[in-house]
């Protein structure tokens, strides 16, 4: 059933790097100076890949749960650390890393465990093959999903400050004193993942299912994976913006339910 | 019946203040801008970080659940800050007509959306919107800083009136030395974080 995977040599890819080499040379023809920034990110991706890809590689020759599990916290710190960065307001202290990591860690891991045992039933549940890609790409887009629903929260409330006070004096409790910025925040979370679903396919055929046809899996298989993937991405998105959300603006309130802005880094300029 | 006592209260550059307020009295505080008459009355709210405590006859904020305290003892900003479109949605107890009569506002204002509001309009709606709520002590931030002089005696007879009929508490931050003699039965300037009484 399975069609011949063909197999892609070296001078395959240099081919396609000619692509890249072209850009970055218009780019610095036309003085648009993002020819540097384009061969670093270039240069740093193959490394990436092809470093990854030898992990793998002896990862799936020795499966030891141990071994997956270190990767796959390796994984999810390094995506802490990018939901952190990319927040203009972060919480100062721990709390700028860990909402977003704890957050990551609850709903990317209990959703990859939960395809894992439940869906694919693969033996064992952590073998190498399908738990490190799953996570990979269910974190990956959570990731977004998190950083965007916190970035949009703290920014929210530090220019809506007055509004929120004014209900706490008021009398509101906290939570209805940022209700209305913590549902935006939810919903801006999960923007990108329902406008993937509705585009799949139509607009944009993803890229999990394009690299299986063109390895090689018949296309209604691939299709079948991708909408798995799809879904599981969606509930880690989902779950992972509303705890990370709620988290942080708990976060944003002290004990004598104040608004403390305080606890947040000043704006990046 | 409502008494405020504040207790060695101090938040940054104000205080430690001592200062009592008796039920059914009215006390103004007069001060330069940014002498910290706001702080001081964010604090007394719990709004920011303080040391020192405050009693509402005898209770001690910390004692109560933050939300109690503040819909007892309850700041009214000097910007008024408003968070659906129409003034309507902000009133959940309904609204007094008598009052919204009595502050110059007729009874449509309710249906009326609040960009089209004028902001001596919103500030009048928001007081009463904390009236509505029949607070025990008001801690007032300039509420008649946007007004036109009708409307300012307005605010000042609604104000007495709640005040007498509620035997409700009043601290008041005013710039203005006429408005402090008409309303108040004692007045304090905040200087360099001291409240000095102002006598005779």
């Amino acid at each position: 059933m399975m069609m011949k995977v063909i197999v892609l040599s070296p001078w395959d890819l240099a081919l396609a790097a000619l692509l890249i080499v072209a850009l970055a040379g218009l780019s610095f023809h036309l003085r648009i100076g993002s020819e540097g920034a384009l061969l670093v990110s270039a240069a740093r991706s193959t490394a990436q890949l092809l470093l990854i890809g030898v992990v793998l590689k002896v990862l799936f020759a020795n499966g030891h749960p141990v071994w997956v599990g270190l990767l796959a916290s390796v994984m999810l710190v390094v995506a802490g650390r990018e939901v952190m960065v990319r927040q203009k307001r972060r919480f100062v202290g721990w709390w700028g890393f860990g909402v977003g990591t704890l957050s990551m860690f609850v709903s990317s891991f209990a959703v990859s465990m939960l395809a894992l045992l439940l869906v694919i039933g693969s033996e064992p549940w952590y073998a190498p093959q399908y738990a490190i890609p799953l996570l990979g790409m269910i974190l990956g887009n959570t990731m977004n999903g998190i950083s965007l629903g916190l970035d949009r929260l703290t920014q929210d409330a530090a220019h809506k400050r007055q509004i929120i006070e004014s209900r706490l004096a008021l009398g509101h409790d906290w939570r209805r004193a940022i209700s209305d910025s913590r549902r935006e925040a939810m919903r801006v979370g999960m923007i990108p993942i329902i406008n993937a679903m509705s585009a799949a396919g139509i607009v944009s055929l993803p890229g999990m299912m394009t690299g299986q046809i063109l390895a090689g899996t018949p296309p209604v298989e691939a299709v079948k994976y991708q909408i798995l993937v799809m879904f599981l991405i969606a509930g880690g998105t989902g779950f992972g913006t509303m705890v990370a959300v709620s988290l942080a603006a708990r976060r944003l309130f002290d004990e004598r339910q104040r608004l403390r802005l305080d606890r947040l880094s000043p704006p990046a300029s | 019946m409502a008494s405020l006592r504040i207790d060695q209260l101090a938040t940054r550059h104000v205080g430690p203040i001592d200062l009592s307020i008796g039920a059914a009295e009215c006390l103004c505080i007069q001060g330069a801008s940014g002498s910290g008459k706001t702080l001081l009355l964010r604090a007394i709210a719990d709004l920011d970080l303080h040391r020192g405590e405050v009693y509402l006859d005898g209770a001690s904020c910390s004692s109560l659940p933050a939300p109690a305290w503040r819909r007892s003892v309850s700041l009214v900003v000097a910007e008024s800050q408003w968070w659906s479109a129409e003034v309507g949605e902000h009133f959940e107890q309904g609204v007094d007509a008598d009052w919204l009569e009595r502050l110059g506002l007729p009874e449509a204002a309710m249906g009326w959306e609040l960009s089209r509001c004028s902001t001596g309009e919103r500030q009048r709606l928001a007081l009463l919107r904390t009236l509505m709520q029949a607070p025990a002590v008001l801690l007032l931030d300039e509420p008649t800083g946007n007004l036109d002089q009708e409307s300012t005696r307005r605010v000042e007879a609604v104000l007495a009136e709640y005040r007498l009929q509620r035997q409700a508490a009043l601290l008041w931050v005013s710039h203005d030395a006429a408005q402090v003699k008409r309303v108040a039965q004692r007045s304090f300037t905040l200087d360099h974080g001291r409240l000095l009484e102002n006598l005779g």
